[in-house]
């Protein structure tokens, strides 16, 4: 069979298109919820009218994408036994715990609490109403933890055995499978880059109004929270990204070497800006490097021998039979830089937004505005950006909050692709991983159908997107000003008309 | 009993728990057409059950997850093997979710409208589909001694299974009739129950002879009790929504699929999914399960979370327990977009 059309390259890029398409509503979804829940509960403690308009306007956005990341969601669950059927068999023992606890824990969680959320603004008091979205934001993290400890044992399998007679990987120590540092140090890093997600859609969008002097109240407020989370986030997805490669140069050293085109192993390793390779010959033709940063980033020295991808195919070899133990080069060096690269140029676009538009006390007073002004972006201490530069600032603002977005998607397809051709690394390769029933034409089915459904829902929701955007925050009614009382709404609204209906 | 008993037991309890909860708002669903008369009526059905729906999806993502680490092979044959019909089911299940959220979200007639039409549609598929799914999982399919399906898309259409299918979508959309009767007010209350009557009828009708079938193919004592309640339930459910008590017609068409869905996983135990090709091949719940350390983490997790669930999703049905009337929903057709 055409090896383009293989079942195994079809289910691979299945799974490529239907997962980097999820994980495009995940961070949102995970930092949305929580940043909404901060608004919220600014409105419940101050009552500032700002505050809810901000919530409300957020949580539009919020739920736009919700609406996606759950119901693309479904898919995952369900595509191990459709298009991997032999993987499952043989880790299901494993692989399906965690699954089953983020959908008895974690999805219940949300879907019930956002539920409440959603049509509870007039039907529940305003600290429970407030709750429920604290319940889904928790929903959403417990989540994304179970998953990435389920993705973290195909990255690097531990607490388990192999039971020769049933031909499968029996679990034996599920705290090992959860706790190990793999786990930890990906689900630091992922949710911190999810928060730089939603930091940056929020600055992103803030800035949107504020160039054009709309919402001033409201965006200020969000600019700031945005651009605070920008910056955190964006370090802490740094040290934890720094921390996971550590960990990855030890578990998978063939994934880092191959993310630095890294060919033959040296002491001390060079971190190559840009390569440009041969991959039959097993080196690079081009390359720019900086000397002893890949020892560091490795081994915390800059003097560390770092194996390359020559020598860990041939320790493969050795280990586990004949074979080419090597993943796609370019796709891996390429999609580390790109992850780094736009990931942290939304940082710095945070960072300088952050110093430009500091707070009043640090300013000149000819440079303080009102609440209802927008910000002066000042660049030193008595300068102002000029009037031609600082639109500059607020388009590029607008634009950073495509940059989390494309680099989540390169992490994962680095970390995915670096790890082939194992799918569970030094367990099962990829293609003893397939449906071996599930034939050429059905998968050809499902992708077509998947990729046509989602090509349609991503423009119905980004136009929805736009126009949510750009109406700005709504306007606050009688019934948002006057929240019930009871649970279950109070009696003298018994007629009304319901806060939000479908 | 030992822990893979348990745990067939369990992923009874969870696709029951889904199609309880689902099966009511797939029926409201497929009611957006047959009952309401106009947008407002239709946005009363959407509204009954917009803060549940989602939450009630989740017994079926739960189910699918339980039954991954549960019965590993169980799911990779079945998701495996159905490969086509669940991918419709899944199709719908997107455009479902999406419908909810979006419809109201634009003022344009024929943006609501579509999803208006896709609500219908995507509710009335995966409520026919599920019900052929399952009498193909009872009745048993062609699996080889690797536990692959070997069979094509077209053996899954055979008649006791596509009776199936009518059971769940008749069973459904009655269990939804008489969920609207329970919590709308005004014209429509009254019309539900009118055609809960008929529908409920038609449902009694082909739910007997297909559990009847069951009975004569695999049953036993057991699943004969459960098919006779199943069927009481159903009569008795008729009887009350003619009597107009609407608390009890509801709760009893829940008992009625309560009982059905026990009856068919009855008559499949110790099965997982047969094998018609040879007895052999079959899929058990032993040769099946997990091992023994997967299913006790499995079933303290259970233990500890599904009354949890059950506590806090039913808080939701009392949070939202008024009904509600074409006076509740804002009369401006955009309503959605300014909140």
């Amino acid at each position: 069979m055409d090896l383009a059309l293989a079942p195994e390259t079809l289910a691979r890029w299945q799974f490529g298109i239907t997962t980097v398409y999820h994980f495009l509503f995940v961070p949102l979804t995970i930092s949305l919820a929580a940043l909404t829940a901060g608004l919220q509960t600014a409105w419940v403690r101050t009552e500032k009218e700002k505050y809810l308009r901000a919530t409300k306007f957020w949580g539009k956005l919020f739920l736009i994408n919700i609406a996606m990341g759950v119901v693309t969601g479904i898919v995952q669950e369900f595509q191990f036994g459709m298009n991997w059927s032999d993987y499952s068999r043989f880790v299901g023992d494993i692989f399906g715990a965690p699954l089953a606890f983020e959908a008895l824990i974690a999805f219940f969680f949300e879907s019930t609490f956002i539920g409440l959320w959603i049509f509870g603004w007039d039907k529940l008091p305003k600290k429970i109403h407030l709750a429920c979205i604290w319940m889904v934001s928790i929903g959403t993290i417990l989540s994304a933890y179970f998953i990435l400890a389920a993705n973290s044992w195909m990255q690097h399998p531990v607490g388990y055995k192999i039971d020769k007679v049933r031909g499968r990987a029996e679990l034996t120590d599920f705290w090992a499978v959860l706790t190990q540092n793999t786990a930890v140090t990906q689900a630091f890093h992922t949710l911190s880059a999810a928060f730089l997600t939603g930091g940056a859609f929020m600055v992103g969008i803030s800035a949107y109004h504020l160039a054009r002097k709309k919402h001033i109240r409201e965006m200020k407020t969000s600019l700031r929270l945005g651009l605070i989370t920008v910056v955190i986030a964006g370090m802490l997805t740094a040290i934890s990204g720094d921390v996971l490669g550590k960990v990855m140069f030890k578990q998978q050293p063939m994934k880092m070497a191959a993310a630095e085109a890294l060919w033959d192993g040296q002491k001390p390793a060079p971190f190559s800006i840009f390569a440009y390779g041969d991959v039959e010959k097993g080196h690079n033709t081009v390359a720019i490097e900086i000397p002893g940063l890949l020892s560091f980033l490795a081994d915390d020295s800059f003097t560390s021998y770092v194996p390359g991808i020559n020598d860990v195919n041939k320790a493969e070899q050795e280990k586990f039979g004949p074979g080419d133990y090597r993943p796609n080069i370019p796709v891996t060096f390429w999609g580390f830089r790109w992850m780094i690269g736009f990931g942290m140029a939304s940082f710095a676009i945070g960072l300088a937004g952050l110093w430009l538009t500091r707070k009043k006390f640090m300013l000149p007073q000819h440079l303080r505005v009102g609440d209802d002004e927008v910000p002066h972006l000042v660049l030193f201490k008595n300068k102002a950006l000029s009037p031609k530069l600082s639109p500059w600032y607020w388009r590029i603002a607008t634009w950073t909050l495509a940059f989390p977005l494309i680099a989540n998607s390169w992490g994962w397809i680095f970390t995915e692709m670096g790890r082939q051709p194992w799918v569970v690394y030094g367990v099962l390769q990829t293609r003893d991983a397939v449906s071996p029933g599930v034939s050429q034409a059905e998968v050809l089915t499902s992708m077509a159908v998947f990729t046509a459904l989602y090509a349609i829902l991503a423009v119905v929701e980004v136009k929805l997107l736009v126009k949510y955007v750009k109406a700005g925050p709504p306007e606050l009614t009688e019934a948002d000003l006057n929240p019930p009382t009871k649970i279950g709404g109070d009696t003298r609204d018994a007629d009304k008309p319901m806060a939000f209906s479908y | 009993m030992e822990l893979h008993d348990v745990w067939f037991v369990l992923i009874a309890v969870l696709w029951t728990g889904y199609f309880f909860l689902e099966g009511f708002d797939f029926g409201v669903g497929i009611l957006t057409k047959l009952l309401a008369r106009d947008r407002p009526e239709r946005r009363v059905l959407i509204n009954t059950i917009g803060p549940v729906w989602d939450g009630n999806e989740v017994w079926l993502l739960t189910a699918g997850g339980a039954t991954f680490a549960a019965f590993p092979e169980w799911y990779a044959t079945l998701f495996s093997g159905f490969y086509l019909p669940l991918l419709l089911i899944l199709v719908c299940l997107i455009v479902r979710g999406v419908a909810f959220e979006y419809r109201a979200k634009r003022p344009e007639e024929t943006w609501q409208r579509n999803w208006e039409t896709a609500i219908f549609w995507t509710s009335l598929l995966p409520a026919f589909l599920w019900g052929v799914a399952f009498g193909n999982i009872v009745r048993g399919v062609k699996i080889d001694q690797h536990f692959e399906y070997v069979g094509g898309v077209g053996d899954l259409l055979n008649p006791y299974a596509l009776l199936g299918g009518l059971v769940t979508l008749t069973l459904f959309t009655f269990h939804g009739a008489v969920f609207t009767a329970l919590k709308t007010m005004g014209d429509i209350r009254v019309r539900a129950r009118k055609l809960a009557r008929w529908v409920g009828l038609a449902a009694a009708g082909v739910a007997l002879a297909f559990l009847l079938w069951t009975q004569a193919d695999s049953g036993d004592g057991k699943s004969l009790v459960a098919l006779i309640v199943a069927v009481a339930a159903l009569v008795a459910a008729l009887v009350a929504n003619q009597l107009g008590r609407e608390g009890w017609a509801f709760t009893l068409s829940g008992v009625t699929i309560v009982a059905a869905v026990a009856m068919l996983f009855l008559s499949l135990f110790p099965n997982v999914m047969p094998s018609t090709l040879n007895g052999d091949w079959s899929l058990t719940v032993t040769n099946a399960s997990s091992s023994p350390y997967t299913l006790k983490i499995m079933t303290w997790l259970a233990a500890i979370a599904t009354p949890l669930v059950l506590l806090y999703q039913g808080w939701t049905y009392w949070v939202f327990r008024k009904r509600i009337g074409t006076q509740h929903i804002a009369p401006d057709a955009a309503a959605g977009t300014t909140h």
